[in-house]
């Protein structure tokens, strides 16, 4: 299967020049990127499948052995999280199509789009630390192109801020970058863990803060996360909804797999759980303050990802699986709940909460779609939020982590409590006007998300075996370096 | 050398860092830029050894030259930041364009909350 991981990334590259060769020829482009990402989507799949049964596959770029050349690396905690990710990107092109020429959503949207994609597959796919910044700018660039396509005052203002913290991040993981390679010597990460594990302690908790750091500014880690709900609401909402399913999960996907390859510990990190807890409690609070849709749901984004860290927080292959599981639950609602925001946007020429109401008379269908979503996301049962909280919350009271356990249940409530908000303000109350309305397609593609995260939830028995899988290689790191590194 | 390097290293970003808190977008941008720099010159650092250029051919002994992992790394970097850079410059031309002024505004909130508290006091 080797020879599928650099098509993955290639392939959308390859389809980003095709379009841009097409032009403004709409049908032929819309066809190409529409076979390319739901191809990538079925190659991830195959992949998954694959490495569950078969183990981790890796691919030499240039056939330079490793670790001369660059690796591409997929074990089942990338593919997992790869699978999930391109079949949020189908979703949302297919949604965006729906949307073309009306939210601005123009032919340069797909090229965009497929270099998005190639980002997103090469970060999670890659097995070089300098090649991850490669994948990071790529995804990046793409992102910043993709929030200010309607370059109104609005727009360029959020995404200034977004372009400068990300430039500095970007600078500091270079910096982490030379650091790292000057006390090692070496870029790939599986003999990157070789090789730390023999350097001075203090050095490698320097580097570990450095990635933690570095990588909490993609994923809106607590205190690094004020950029986030600043930029991510102005866009439109195809955009949105793939920025706020993806983008900070692969930060997260990049911590969870630079803590535990490159420093393997056993006992729970205080400081990473006092960081989820601040991330979490942070968000929520954020988000109760905030009178517009798409911006509570943004800061519900930085909430979310607290939960994550907890469960990389706990170190156990259990706290792994939780929050592999959470990932997984996560990237999906989180897609569909913006979606839904954008068909309330669509409705209403808005999403202010001031401006919306009744939705539920008018568009029932709408309504159902968004309450099993929003009580998923806060972890009601029988939903895949929950599989993923209870996942988590076990965890941390079999090891004794009571006050962390404590907080997440607390943000759940208040969750809770800022989607009653929405749902009182957009759903029930007095019919307001609404201009628009949305179209079927977009509906229906939002009711595909929904059933992909109810599906989480039924199928949470063999789920919850994979990630406990995938955490047991996470958790054993010489998995890894075996798979790229061979017998030595 | 290395210690000259180093010192223009930090130079960099001490420098890069006071721009980046000015209000002007356009110095924000020529920090960001020397914060790039410092940082490239940072990898070169971290080079495991000097010497010939690291090209191979007949006669050269592969002991003898540099490290050229450093100096393909920082390529990549200086090719990606010269980028962003780029659509940075065009996203302030941009902003100049519909504000009239290079400043950077306020943050909405906080404004927001500057306001409140006026009001309430």
């Amino acid at each position: 299967m080797s020879w599928l991981l650099p098509i993955l990334v290639s392939a959308p590259l390859v389809g980003a020049a095709l379009t841009l060769v097409l032009g403004r020829r709409l049908v032929p482009q819309r066809i190409a990127t529409l076979t390319i990402v739901s191809g990538t989507a079925t190659g991830s799949l195959a992949l998954l499948l694959h490495v569950d049964d078969q183990g981790p596959v890796t691919a030499q770029m240039g056939g330079w052995p490793a670790p001369l050349g660059i690796t591409l690396i997929a074990d089942r905690f990338s593919a997992i999280v790869l699978t999930v990710s391109t079949l949020m990107l189908l979703a949302v092109l297919v949604y965006a199509m729906a949307q073309l020429g009306r939210d601005a959503v123009d032919w340069w949207f797909h090229t965009k789009y497929l270099t998005l994609t190639a980002g997103v597959t090469l970060s999670l796919l890659t097995g070089d630390l300098f090649n991850l910044f490669v994948g990071f700018e790529v995804m990046l660039v793409s992102s910043y192109v993709l929030l200010t396509v309607r370059s109104t005052e609005r727009e360029i203002r959020s995404t200034m801020s977004y372009v400068v913290i990300n430039l500095l991040a970007s600078a500091l993981f270079l910096v982490t970058i030379a650091f790292t390679y000057g006390i090692s010597g070496t870029m790939n990460l599986a003999d990157l863990a070789v090789r730390l594990s023999e350097v001075d302690p203090a050095a490698r908790d320097t580097l570990s803060m450095l990635m933690i750091v570095v990588f909490g500014i993609k994923a809106a880690l607590f205190p690094l996360f004020m950029w986030l709900p600043d930029s991510y609401p102005t866009a439109p909402t195809p955009v949105t909804a793939i920025f706020a399913g993806l983008l900070t999960k692969v930060g997260v996907f990049v911590i969870i797999r630079t803590q535990t390859l490159l420093f393997p510990s056993d006992e729970p990190s205080t400081l990473l759980l006092f960081v989820a807890g601040a991330t979490m409690t942070v968000g929520v609070l954020g988000a109760i303050a905030q009178n517009d849709v798409k911006r509570i749901l943004s800061f519900h984004i930085v909430s979310q990802i607290g939960y994550m860290i907890m469960g990389l927080g706990l170190l156990s292959v259990a706290g792994l699986a939780a929050a592999v599981l959470y990932i997984t639950h996560h990237i999906i609602v989180k897609t569909g709940l913006f979606l839904v925001a954008g068909v309330v946007e669509a409705e209403y020429g808005g999403g202010g909460l001031d401006r919306t109401g009744g939705l539920l008379h008018r568009r029932p269908v709408v309504a159902a779609l968004f309450l099993p979503l929003a009580l998923s996301l806060a972890g009601i049962p029988p939903f895949s939020g929950f599989v993923a909280k209870l996942a988590l919350v076990q965890e941390g009271l079999a090891l004794g982590q009571g006050a962390i356990v404590a907080v997440s249940l607390a943000v759940s409530v208040l969750t809770l409590f800022s989607m009653t908000k929405i749902w009182g303000a957009t759903f029930w109350g007095e019919e307001k006007e609404s201009s628009g309305s949305a179209g079927r397609l977009e509906i229906a593609t939002t009711g595909v998300v929904l059933a992909l995260s109810l599906a989480v939830a039924v199928s949470a028995g063999p789920l919850s075996e994979l990630s406990l899988r995938a955490a047991a290689d996470l958790k054993d790191p010489a998995v890894y370096v075996a798979a790229v590194l061979g017998g030595r | 050398m290395s210690l000259v390097t180093l010192l223009l290293v930090s130079i960099l970003f001490g420098a890069g860092t006071f721009l980046l808190l000015q209000r002007s977008l356009a110095k924000i941008i020529i920090g960001l830029g020397l914060i790039s720099h410092g940082a490239n010159l940072f990898i070169m650092l971290s080079s495991t050894r000097s010497g010939a250029p690291p090209v191979l051919s007949d006669g050269v002994d592969p002991a003898s030259v540099a490290d050229p992992l450093p100096q393909a790394m920082v390529l990549t970097a200086i090719v990606i930041t010269f980028g962003v850079t780029a659509f940075l410059l065009a996203l302030a031309l941009r902003s100049y364009l519909l504000t009239g002024s290079d400043e950077v505004e306020d943050d909405l909130e906080d404004r927001r909350i500057a306001q409140h508290a006026v009001e309430h006091s």
